[in-house]
């Protein structure tokens, strides 16, 4: 029985995060937090030849960020990173696939709003 | 705490004989029922006095019989009403006094809460008598409103600050303030009574005695926000000349505190706030203050606050302190040994009753605090999670946020089982 919140794809990128770690020598490094209740992330971007780009995340936050971060970059490397700047926060919560309370969707939020912001000062 | 020996529990008419049986497992808080709000949500287990207390029935027909029948504005009207609501207000100054063992009511200064307190105390008066390279020793366990005051007074005035470190038990290595800095320098030093995190007790007295044994002369400001609902103040006992606290979380109304000072330290202090009931004489040109505690005292106040916090410790006094610390020390022992008997729980505390209160952070291993408290919440479990506005202490303890769990008179062990409950729930739903 799939949890309302904690869903079969919500658990498995949270225990097994895509795009894990961190890009040395990165064109965008950026970290954020949430200090309501203490979720962080660093997300590194290098960029390569033509559209190509590499982009990881790392950081100590509950289970919905850290699924959130790896479902974002996943996205982002699919959809490409000029179609990820014009994409907004109900199209990106949909790839969430959950329900999510107004407490929780900060957490859900906090990796797309620490890319939109990386890439804006880029 | 340590050392204290709870008596008996006095034969007072109106408790249940159980609370008294010590040999089989208690049926539970005698005084749960003095509560409304848990008739009103029966499944709910509320685990978080340390944020908040609930109010017992009295505490809301005080605030309502003000509203009803007493209220007016204070110190101002000649008339009857307004003489009423005067008496009320300044009869909780009185018991307030008392409550904490002061000289007289003249030493107690309603604020809005502790940080406003700790807020008049750092720029009331350290702001006026420290210079650049003094020192203020706080502690790495400091609540946000003890420590982020104090930072803002550095960057005003250049004064210094060390945080005395935590040991291996969580309590606090007060030793280290004569190597960490030099001695002379040091002109406040401002602790936390209990800790809003780990629920370890500081010795205050005893540090008392170590900065006067080391001839060290230092104001001392105690944050009593999470020692004041559950062990009896005596600020003549405790030897500091700064006690602050709040209402709200000593079954008192919410945007009501107190700061205690003796007078001659009130005198010669600064207001932080100006404008009306402060003053004595206006012109256009010049203004005087009036004597304190209402020279601290702006606008007008939160009255119906002030007189439910004088009905909060009618309450507190009723039940009796011996009867609140006897609960709540077995009720401590029943929370740690279960808690301590968790494999998968990481747990950040004195491990024992001795010197620690009912306050309870843990995280299950794995498994982020934010997480832990979503998924209790469905069984109605109140816990906090985050950092508990105490970030530098996370730091310390190396984790982002921890799950807190919090008991009061209110409380009992049915609580901490259904919170086990959950914790069950917790690794079931996360598949873990």
């Amino acid at each position: 029985m799939d949890d309302q919140l904690y869903r079969e794809i919500i658990l498995e990128h949270w225990k097994n995060p895509q795009n894990w770690g961190v890009i040395d020598d990165a064109d965008v490094d950026i970290s954020d937090s949430n200090p309501l209740c203490g979720d962080q992330i660093r997300l590194t971007l290098k960029l390569g030849e033509g559209e190509t780009f590499n982009l990881k995340f790392m950081g100590e936050g509950c289970a919905i960020s850290k699924a959130s971060g790896s479902i974002l970059t996943e996205l982002v490397k699919e959809i490409g990173l000029d179609k990820f700047r014009n994409l907004d926060q109900a199209s990106y919560l949909e790839n969430l696939e959950v329900d999510l309370t107004p407490a929780r969707l900060k957490c859900a939020l906090l990796p797309y709003s620490t890319l939109k912001k990386g890439l804006q000062t880029s | 705490m340590s050392g204290h020996n709870p008596t008996l529990i006095k034969n007072e008419g109106d408790r249940s004989d159980e609370s008294r049986s010590f040999a089989t497992k208690p049926a539970g808080s005698p005084w749960k029922k003095d509560f409304p709000i848990f008739a009103n949500r029966p499944k709910t287990v509320y685990l978080d006095s340390a944020a908040t207390s609930q109010k017992p029935q009295v505490v809301i027909d005080t605030v309502t019989d003000f509203y009803t029948r007493h209220n007016a504005n204070v110190h101002r009207g000649i008339y009857t009403l307004s003489e009423e609501a005067t008496a009320l207000y300044e009869g909780v100054r009185e018991k307030v006094a008392k409550f904490i063992n002061a000289h007289s009511a003249g030493e107690v200064v309603f604020t809005s809460n502790t940080n406003e307190s700790i807020n008049i105390i750092a720029f009331g008066w350290a702001k006026k008598f420290l210079n650049a390279g003094d020192v203020v020793v706080l502690s790495e366990m400091e609540h946000h409103a003890n420590i982020v005051p104090w930072q803002r007074l550095r960057d005003e005035i250049g004064v210094k600050l060390y945080f005395i470190p935590l040991d291996e038990q969580f309590r606090l290595n007060y030793r280290k303030i004569i190597t960490g800095v030099p001695v002379s320098k040091i002109k406040v030093v401002s602790l936390t009574h209990v800790s809003n995190v780990l629920g370890t007790v500081n010795p205050i007295k005893e540090i008392v005695r170590f900065l006067d044994d080391n001839d060290i002369k230092a104001r001392i400001v105690v944050d009593a926000a999470q020692s004041a609902p559950h062990v009896p103040l005596d600020v003549k006992d405790l030897g500091v000349d700064f006690l602050a606290f709040s209402g709200h979380k000593m079954l008192g109304p919410s945007g009501i505190g107190v700061l205690w000072a003796e007078e001659e330290l009130l005198e010669e202090m600064d207001p932080i706030v100006f404008g009306s009931h402060m003053i004595k004489e206006v012109t256009k040109d010049h203004t005087t203050w009036t004597d304190p505690p209402w020279k601290f005292e702006v606008g007008t106040g939160h009255l119906e606050a002030a007189v439910g916090l004088g009905a909060a410790i009618d309450y507190l006094n009723s039940v009796g302190f011996d009867a609140i610390i006897e609960h709540e020390q077995r009720l401590t022992e029943y929370t740690l040994k279960t808690l301590q008997g968790i494999t998968d729980l990481a747990f950040y505390g004195p491990k024992t009753t001795e010197g620690r209160i009912g306050v309870f952070s843990f995280n299950l291993r794995g498994v982020h605090a934010h997480d832990v408290a979503e998924i209790v919440n469905r069984a109605n479990v109140c816990v906090r999670s985050g950092h508990h506005c105490a970030q530098p202490l996370m730091q310390v303890l190396g984790v982002p946020a921890t799950v807190r769990a919090s008991t009061y008179l209110y409380n009992d062990e049915r609580d901490i089982d259904r919170l086990i409950e959950a914790l069950q729930m917790v690794r079931v739903t996360l598949q873990i």
